[in-house]
């Protein structure tokens, strides 16, 4: 009876956890979207305490309550770290998939309950777990800027990853042959925490949203392990959710790149750095913060291509300014949203969001591209390579084939920088040097909040007068 | 285990990938950010398992390993649906 019930449970769960998904396709419903998965998980939780194998609730309270103090803090970090929160929490999904993987390990090798069948559910559970608790907690620390987010690459860097995969596999393999051998069990762990870190000391600041995305995979898999080992649809299903999720947005993430995941996972970008800054640097044109809010209030169509800078100089409330001083004046305004354009999938929308810019607003690629020979003025705020023109034309650029924002049609681009120096990658911007572009150093927050200030300057004059 | 476990066990991985692809196909570009918070959270539904191997204490070390995937767990389910629904309250349509 009491096992019907938490069945039960489970199957409203998996319904609630689709139907959160599916609500959370457009902003209208994405709330509700929330609500559905909290009420789906608070029934799974609940349908599981009801499980008679369950004799001590001492240690689960003491873990919820030590989970929620962490985790209400991790949901309220600035929105720029998101990307930060977002590795850490496949790193804990990770974590836990490999802990309960071996958890159940030793328990069945002390019962003599190891079957064929669950030592590879087992093997798998915790290889996929403790690679992504590493390689999510490498990300992270990427992200965070407390490990160096340059790749690190040496020779033989892919061969040595190949082995080390190679030889945790082989263990799995003897150990579904001897699953008494724990030696084995605890090569396979060791190995997999190793090459998580290794697989993501290759990978750079710009490639993040791709890995993050594939990371996100793995956590699912590594649920759907362990429902597996556990014999439990639910995790199966909130897995194949979750696994299918970050399968999707990779995709995407590598498509909006031109590179394949082998490409991104084993061709670090590091090796192309010392062949681009070779090149001369071409004379540019310059304008103040004056000059740009000139040519902005002359504009009638304007659209923002914002980058990873914008959200590094926490510039995107004086966007917001600029955006109303335009508004005010009737000046159509838009953004430019490429699909890499931060560190995760997403990320530019949500600043954007969180300065209040109404998410109409906010256009993909795809459908800008197509007007942006209409638009008078492109800002390009902390962008660089997503508006770079040699993807389109220079063959030897390592971005060619890289679908990119028009930025270059519009009649005038003016670019915020803080200087020449070459973006993440190293590669030359012929949109810098172009006829039509002019360039506004300095930080992106100072620069326009100067833009800003002589617009309202300008509006309150001629109020004034 | 029989068959018929392994077998229906299966049956919900293909059919759960599939409305997973469907599902997450339609999920505007806008908000890729909450979708992988959101599914962040859902997928720590690990706890369930977690809270299992916690609760039933077979041995020491089971049960140490489960409390802590328990509280990972719980960290992200806890985190997860409170960012998201942080991050979606910020979308809003123009003049609202």
């Amino acid at each position: 009876m009491v096992n019907s019930l938490t069945q039960l449970c489970y199957l409203a769960a998996a319904t609630l956890f689709i139907f959160s998904l599916r609500w959370l396709s457009r902003p209208n419903t994405a709330r509700r979207g929330v609500f559905a998965g909290v009420v789906g998980m608070a029934l799974a939780i609940v349908g599981t305490l009801l499980h008679p194998e369950i004799v001590n609730y001492q240690w689960i309270a003491l873990a919820v309550i030590a989970g929620t103090l962490v985790g209400v803090p991790l949901s309220r970090v600035p929105l720029t770290a998101v990307p930060q929160r977002t590795a850490i929490s496949h790193a804990f999904g990770g974590l836990a998939a490999g802990l309960v993987g071996s958890a159940k390990y030793s328990i069945w090798l002390g019962e003599g309950e190891l079957t064929a069948f669950r030592m590879i559910a087992i093997v798998v559970e915790v290889l996929l777990g403790f690679i992504t608790f590493t390689g999510s907690l490498m990300a992270a620390g990427k992200l965070q800027e407390v490990i160096p987010t340059r790749p690190i690459t040496y020779r033989g860097q892919n061969a040595v990853n190949f082995v080390l995969l190679g030889t945790a596999v082989l263990c799995g393999v003897g150990l579904v042959v001897n699953p008494a051998n724990w030696a084995l069990f605890a090569a396979i762990v060791g190995l997999s925490l190793v090459f998580g870190v290794l697989l993501i000391i290759p990978i750079g600041g710009a490639d993040m949203p791709t890995v993050i995305s594939l990371l996100n995979s793995y956590a699912g898999l590594a649920a759907v392990a362990m429902g597996f080992v556990l014999e439990n649809q639910l995790l199966i299903v909130a897995g194949a959710l979750d696994g299918a999720s970050g399968f999707i947005l990779s995709v995407i993430m590598c498509r909006a790149m031109n590179r394949s995941f082998s490409n991104v996972l084993f061709g670090a970008f590091g090796q192309v750095q010392a062949q681009a800054a070779a090149s001369e640097a071409k004379p540019v044109k310059s304008a103040t913060p004056q000059d740009a809010a000139d040519y902005l209030m002359q504009a009638q169509r304007v659209v923002f291509v914002p980058g990873y800078g914008m959200a590094v100089a926490q510039a995107q409330h004086r966007v917001r300014e600029i955006y109303d001083e335009l508004h005010k004046r009737g000046i159509e305004v838009k953004f430019a949203i490429h699909p890499v354009a931060g560190r995760m999938p997403g990320h530019m929308n949500v600043l954007l969001a969180e300065a209040e810019i109404p998410y109409e607003s906010l256009v993909e690629m795809d459908e800008i591209n197509p007007e942006m020979p209409q638009t008078d003025v492109c800002v390009v705020v902390g962008a660089n390579d997503v508006v770079n023109p040699a993807a389109r034309s220079d063959k030897s650029s390592p971005i060619y084939g890289m679908p990119i924002i028009d930025a270059d049609k519009a009649r005038l681009v003016l670019a915020n920088k803080r200087s020449m120096n070459p973006g993440f990658a190293g590669i030359d911007n012929a949109l810098y040097s172009a006829d039509n572009t002019l360039m506004v150093f300095g930080d992106a927050k100072s620069v326009l909040g100067d833009i800003a200030a002589a617009l309202r300057a300008d509006r309150e004059g001629k109020a004034a007068a | 285990m029989n068959e018929l476990n392994l077998f229906s066990m299966l049956f919900a991985l293909m059919l759960a990938g599939f409305v997973g692809f469907q599902v997450i196909q339609n999920v505007s570009r806008l908000l890729h950010t909450p979708l992988m918070s959101l599914t962040n959270a859902i997928s720590a539904i690990a706890v369930v398992g977690s809270i299992i191997i916690a609760g039933e204490q077979k041995t020491g070390l089971s049960t140490t390993l489960g409390a802590i995937a328990v509280f990972a767990s719980v960290t992200n389910i806890v985190s997860g649906f409170l960012i998201t629904d942080r991050m979606l309250k910020m979308f809003k349509e123009r003049g609202k």
